[in-house]
């Protein structure tokens, strides 16, 4: 119950950040679908007790590939999807906890706080870096299969 | 205008909308050499930053430049520049009407009207806070106060134009609201209301664009949006942290 929540909830703060940004209204719902997808990714991590790193991590290499994916089905760029998708891996918490404790004067803490959010955002753009590379070889692939049914 | 003038034209007049709106160099630099070869250009020279677009056609005279001054979030206008491109590689339109298209996207205004945008930030609000404090007590507090910390900073981003100071307004009403929310009773957790009603005002396309930009080797581009990306998040972040000083 609580998991299929999260998805759902997923899935609505993706709609909504697809309208604060403007993307076409066909693009919405395809946005919304990767958002849930891919934070179902997180949450099997977490259920193997992987963390939010190597979660997050997980999550934007989804969000990488899929939007492609989309991005190709439905002829429009790429950012379109994977912008409004990433909302949920966006370390809000860790960076406001950050600023809390650096205002408050805990600076040990904050330094902690400060690590995380450099680390969850250095895997979000590394997953990203990954989601590149799976993306070239897919499109060689289909290359390649194409070729060799011509032939 | 000679036929290359109306090339160039056309190029930089589509560069310029999608650096306007939010789009990634890369996939500008590719747009913009496309239309060039569509139109029979062998080979076109771009160069694209987030403050100017130049371009010139190799062996000619004609070159270039138009400059971006403001840079707004509107990916409908992207994916329709990526669209019109696309019609006229199906030579479903000629050049002038392209160019003539390209000018009447760039007046227009599509963005969701101000009522939906406020709807989208209440549907990022409330459910990140859920999502990120794993609780539903202050779900409303953070939904009304996220909307309406959306609201003052859209309004002042319209009328000042300075983004950053608007981001910083939003950032303190956001901390006072939420304390007085927490004073009243009605709210049981400040710090989960602010970082839930603050999640629509982070630079999310700006912060994804940088990485992008970066890997795709535009070094110009790449760290600018990160330092904008990164400015936006210290006037959100002060803000905050003003009001946590004063209670």
């Amino acid at each position: 119950m609580d998991t299929i929540g999260q998805l759902l909830l997923a899935y609505v703060a993706v709609l909504g950040f697809g309208l604060i940004i403007n993307i076409p209204r066909r693009a919405l719902n395809i946005a919304g679908w990767i958002g849930t997808l891919t934070w179902g990714f997180y949450l099997i991590v977490q259920v193997f007790d992987g963390g939010v790193v190597l979660g997050s991590f997980v999550g934007s290499v989804g969000i990488g590939v899929l939007s492609n994916v989309a991005a190709h089905y439905k002829k429009m760029p790429s950012i379109i999807f994977n912008i409004p998708s990433l909302v949920s891996f966006v370390p809000g918490s860790q960076a406001y906890q950050m600023v809390r404790n650096f205002a408050l004067g805990k600076y040990v803490t904050a330094m902690g706080f400060t690590l995380q959010v450099v680390m969850i955002t250095g895997a979000i753009a590394l997953g990203f870096l990954i989601a590149e590379l799976l993306n070239r070889l897919i499109s060689f692939c289909i290359l390649q299969w194409q070729r060799m049914k011509i032939e | 205008m000679t036929t290359d003038e109306l090339i160039i034209a056309t190029c930089l007049r589509a560069g310029k909308i999608m650096v306007e709106n939010g789009s990634e160099i890369s996939r500008v630099d590719d747009t913009m050499i496309r239309i060039a070869q569509n139109a029979g250009v062998i080979q076109a020279n771009t160069y694209v930053t987030i403050t100017g677009v130049m371009m010139s056609i190799s062996g000619r005279n004609a070159t270039q430049i138009a400059s971006v001054n403001k840079r707004t979030i509107d990916l409908e206008k992207v994916a329709q520049v990526n669209q019109l491109s696309r019609t006229f590689a199906d030579q479903q339109i000629d050049l002038p009407t392209l160019y003539a298209q390209l000018g009447e996207l760039d007046g227009a205004s599509r963005s969701f009207p101000l009522w939906l945008q406020l709807v989208g930030a209440a549907l990022v609000s409330g459910p990140l806070m859920i999502m990120f404090r794993h609780e539903t007590i202050n779900t409303w507090p953070t939904i009304i106060i996220g909307t309406l910390g959306y609201l003052v900073f859209y309004l002042l981003n319209r009328y000042l134009k300075i983004k950053f100071l608007s981001e910083l307004v939003a950032a303190l009403f956001i901390g006072f609201a939420a304390e007085w929310a927490y004073q009243v009773g009605w709210g049981t957790n400040i710090n989960d209301i602010i970082i839930g009603a603050l999640m629509p005002l982070v630079p999310g396309v700006p912060l994804t664009n940088a990485v992008r930009d970066i890997l795709a080797g535009n070094f110009v581009s790449g760290p600018a949006r990160a330092v904008e990306a990164l400015i936006s998040a210290a006037a959100l972040g002060f803000g905050i942290a003003v009001v946590i000083s004063i209670f």
